[in-house]
């Protein structure tokens, strides 16, 4: 059997499942029964600052019979009285002490306030803190959420503030919204946080009525930016994270991250665990399915970790990660080429538009006789001379296997842009560069 | 809800005439037809347009469904096909489009059929007109018969500026689409909406009137510029044996026609009936019998099921509405009492050496005489050729082949140069098809046109010819 138990600085959880701080941890009711079909942990919806919600609070993308590939929301924080938030947590932790809960907090830019806040949630016996500096809508007009994760010093002073009252951990979740996650990654790390979270919602407007020209999610009429999550934004959160694990002065710090961002079923899970995620958090996909998926979640990595042989998720987790590189370290000599299968191909002609429309022009329709039929339509047949490995035909092909990007060996040195540039630096003009290409059997037509 | 979520919906004791003879497709939901289109793979060059006789752009149809933009989408199959309506229903989409599907193979091709039945009727319900009549060339153009063919040379010419007059011997214009179809294919409204669309376009539909009879051949090439005869075929042709004038025994297309223009209830019917042939029609006349009421159905051909030239899907259908066949077995006798059947007398048959036809001949077996008690023989075995016309067309110099109208497929113009001919009456090979008969309509207008005006002057907006 597999282990999937998280030890995520320090708080234990049965598996890396969790529930996210939104919706579905609103209510001790919740977070219980979720805790009952097996969810490993669940972070609270925030609780603080006191406010007041509107309706509707959602937009969503759906995509070719797909519902809810994006979600957007403009909910705040929980609108529940604070006592009763801390009632049920405590009574959360007490039932199921073996699993985590984690407080999220959020409250005005005062010292004493944030200081209050946790000194009142100690006592729920929780296992630490999530500090959602992330709230992209509604909180951060009022200074809070995303207001403060954008500015790292603000991210580093709150940070330290919580940090003075609480031997607990302190998760410091962090905002997409942002041109460069690093840096508010590395405040929290100077804020001497005990982890770090993300990513929160990412700033959007889902769309607008072309009937009523009303936007969504529409509030009485008017409507404005909400938090996006959901699938379509995974690939969004997968960069920030791998950037965030993979940042020297994050990892010297050994803080491990709990990701989130789009994250449905346990294959999604495993990605982000393989760019350096502890544990994972999900909100989206149990509010279009419920707490069941957890289930398959569960039974899938296990089956998943037995068939890589590995016995706990500390085997894998970060294991993708020595392969994130920049642009200026890939392998300029790595050619591949396109080969289409004709025994899978069924003739879409897909491929042959992508290349000729939007590529380099290097698949062509042949007549190749390889069927009885009289009238035999024609193949599409990639002259490998040509292909510059681009991958779109694959990309497009409907066919799973069909089009492959096979390795092939062309001679050209196997050096990196950096290494490039360091020993040649002349190639950075144009008439020099054609030099080189020229040496390196570099044929660009 | 999709198809495959129903239950086995068809239980005859628990619907009423009226929805036994209702379409037996819904029509597809908004949210159905997005996500059928949806799953079409938007083909580059795709085989089920080059398989489309008229050349509808289906991948573009599709997309435009799929976007939202049905009218575009209707607009899109209207330009190639005027009955883009009748052929969403009655074509064999197994055997063209849908049979070409790329997906067809090791998944589900698109319901290309049902999703053009979306879009048509979208248009059709809010009544909207995509095309109206050409610039006056000055030139009239008469059209014998109103079936698919007519209508669709009238109303390319129409666009292009002819003066059209459609003339046809029945009550109603339309054709096999008005009376040959069975109503639960293809309702007679659908019909009869798209005669009101060529009438849209200026064409003139005259009723009842029929050519030879009424108004003289060689009145019509002297008062028109040209003449577009599509006539189709004639009756189920006699059987041949002794009995048929019994009562009871009855032409398989007029058993149709009474299913589409009267009132159901009043239809007469027998309790067990026997249907000869197993063509479309024949298929057709056994489920009709078996919707309204029929309890015992059976089917008699004298070949085998690999011989039968019903589609495979129409056999399947039939199969699934308890119709029973007797394959290899040959009427030789209707017998009867009183002046009314009470069987049919037949041999069985044998396969022997394959025929002119390339399918293995039957050959009776002998001694192996039998009969089948029915109150009701439905004759379905085949249409007789346009004698009439092939011989009254004889004396201005038309040739015909096999009975049939020769044309010059390019043009669909026959040995006289002012008089085109297209649909049924000149299919001497390959299967009659509804779609079929359009293309020729559309090829004759596009021949006319060029007689007529010359050929440069043919621009974009026209007729014939694919669009890519």
């Amino acid at each position: 059997m597999v282990d999937l138990k998280v030890n995520f600085c320090g708080i234990k959880s049965p598996n890396p499942f969790w529930l996210a701080s939104a919706p579905p941890s609103n209510s001790g009711y919740q977070v219980q029964k979720a805790f009952e079909q097996g969810w490993g942990g669940a972070v609270w919806k925030t609780i603080g600052a006191p406010v007041l919600n509107v309706c509707n609070r959602y937009g969503t993308i759906d995509y070719k019979g797909s519902k809810i590939v994006g979600l957007n929301n403009v909910e705040l924080i929980s609108d529940r009285p604070i006592d009763i938030n801390l009632k049920e947590m405590a009574e959360a932790k007490r039932n199921f002490p073996d699993h985590a809960v984690i407080a999220s907090i959020m409250v005005e830019s005062k010292k004493e306030a944030w200081q209050e806040i946790i000194k009142r949630t100690e006592e729920t016996g929780c296992d630490g803190y999530e500090l959602n500096f992330g709230c992209p809508h509604g909180m951060s007009e009022r200074g809070m959420g995303s207001a403060m994760g954008q500015v790292p010093e603000y991210t580093c002073m709150v940070t330290e503030w919580v940090t003075e009252v609480t031997k607990k951990p302190v998760i410091v979740k962090l905002t997409p919204n942002v041109t460069d996650i690093v840096h508010p990654a590395r405040a929290a790390v100077k804020g001497r946080a005990s982890a770090l979270s993300l990513i929160n919602t990412i700033n959007s407007i889902m769309g607008v009525d072309l009937d009523t020209f009303e936007l969504s999610p529409n509030v009485g009429g008017k409507g404005g930016h909400g938090g996006y999550a959901g699938p379509a934004v995974r690939p969004i959160a997968l960069h920030m994270l791998s950037a965030v694990a993979s940042d020297a002065e994050v990892s010297r710090a050994g803080l491990p991250i709990s990701a989130m961002g789009g994250i449905e079923t346990w294959r999604d899970a495993v990605e982000f665990m393989l760019l350096g995620a502890t544990s994972v958090q999900i909100c989206t996909a149990v509010m279009h399915y419920g707490f069941r998926i957890i289930d398959d979640l569960v039974e899938g990595m296990s089956n998943w970790m037995e068939e890589k042989g590995f016995e706990s998720v500390d085997d894998f987790i970060g294991k993708s990660l020595p392969r994130v590189s920049s642009f200026g370290d890939f392998d300029l000599g790595f050619q591949s080429v396109a080969r289409i299968n004709h025994d899978k191909c069924i003739q879409c002609n897909l491929c042959y538009i992508a290349c000729n429309d939007a590529a380099h022009q290097c698949i062509d329709l042949k007549d190749l006789k390889i069927t009885n039929e009289a009238k035999e339509r024609l193949w599409p047949v990639v002259r490998e001379e040509d292909c510059v490995g681009c991958d779109l035909c694959s990309k497009v092909c409907p066919v799973d296997d069909c089009i492959s990007m096979v390795e092939i060996e062309t001679g050209r040195p196997h050096i990196t842009w950096n290494q490039l540039v360091a020993t040649k630096p002349e190639v950075l003009e144009w008439d020099k560069m054609e030099e080189y290409r020229k040496d390196a059997h570099i044929h660009i037509h | 809800m999709a198809e495959h979520y129903k239950p086995t919906k068809y239980k005859a004791w628990e619907m009423t005439i009226e929805e036994r003879f209702s379409e037996y497709h819904a029509p597809f939901s908004q949210r159905e037809a997005k996500l059928e289109a949806d799953r079409c793979l938007y083909c580059y060059d795709a085989p089920c347009m080059v398989a489309c006789p008229t050349h509808i752009d289906i991948p573009t149809f599709i997309k435009k469904i799929s976007t939202g933009n049905v009218k575009g989408a209707a607009k899109t199959i209207l330009e190639a096909n005027l009955l883009g309506a009748t052929c969403a229903r009655v074509c064999p989409v197994e055997v063209l489009c849908e049979g070409d599907c790329v997906l067809e193979e090791d998944h589900k091709p698109i319901a290309i059929g049902r999703l053009q039945r979306y879009a048509t009727d979208y248009a059709s319900e809010r009544g909207i007109k995509f095309f109206k009549a050409g610039k006056a060339k000055g030139k009239k153009v008469a059209i014998v018969g109103s079936g698919p063919a007519g209508l669709s040379c009238a109303g390319e010419l129409a666009k292009l500026g002819f003066e059209v007059t459609v003339f046809e011997k029945q009550k109603w214009a339309g054709g096999l689409s008005t009376y040959g179809i069975v109503v639960f294919r293809e309702p007679v409204e659908v019909s009869l909406a798209e005669v009101k669309a060529i009438e849209d376009l200026g064409v003139t539909v005259k009723c009842g009137v029929e050519i030879g009879k009424d108004i003289q051949f060689e009145q019509l090439v002297s008062d028109y510029d040209a003449v577009f005869i599509s006539v189709g075929l004639g009756k189920v042709p006699d059987m041949e044996v002794p009995g048929e004038d019994l009562k009871g025994v009855v032409d398989g297309l007029d058993f149709i026609a009474l299913t589409k223009t009267e009132k159901l209830e009043t239809i007469k019917y027998g309790n067990r009936i026997c249907v000869i042939g197993a063509g479309n029609t024949a298929i057709d006349c056994a489920t009709i019998a078996r919707r309204l009421g029929a309890e015992r159905v059976t089917m008699i051909y004298r070949r085998s099921e690999a011989e039968m030239p019903a589609y495979h899907f129409e056999y399947q259908f039939a199969l699934q509405e308890g119709v029973s066949f007797m394959f290899l077995t040959q009427p030789v006798e209707i017998v009867g009492e009183g002046g009314q059947v009470t069987g049919i007398k037949c041999v069985r048959m044998d396969l022997g050496l394959p025929d002119a036809s390339g399918r293995r001949s039957p050959v009776p077996v002998p001694d192996s005489e039998h009969v089948i008690p029915c109150d009701m023989v439905i004759s379905a075995i085949g249409q007789i050729k346009p004698f009439s016309f092939v011989g009254a067309l004889a004396k201005l110099g038309l040739q015909n082949v096999k009975g049939y109208i020769k044309v010059d497929s390019k043009t669909n113009q026959t040995d006289h140069p002012k008089i085109f001919a297209g649909g049924d009456c000149v299919r001497s090979h390959g299967e009659a098809s509804t779609v079929m008969a359009v293309q020729d309509g559309k090829i004759a207008a596009k021949g006319i046109f060029e007689s007529l005006i010359g050929s440069t002057e043919l621009s974009g907006a026209t007729a014939a010819g694919s669009k890519k």
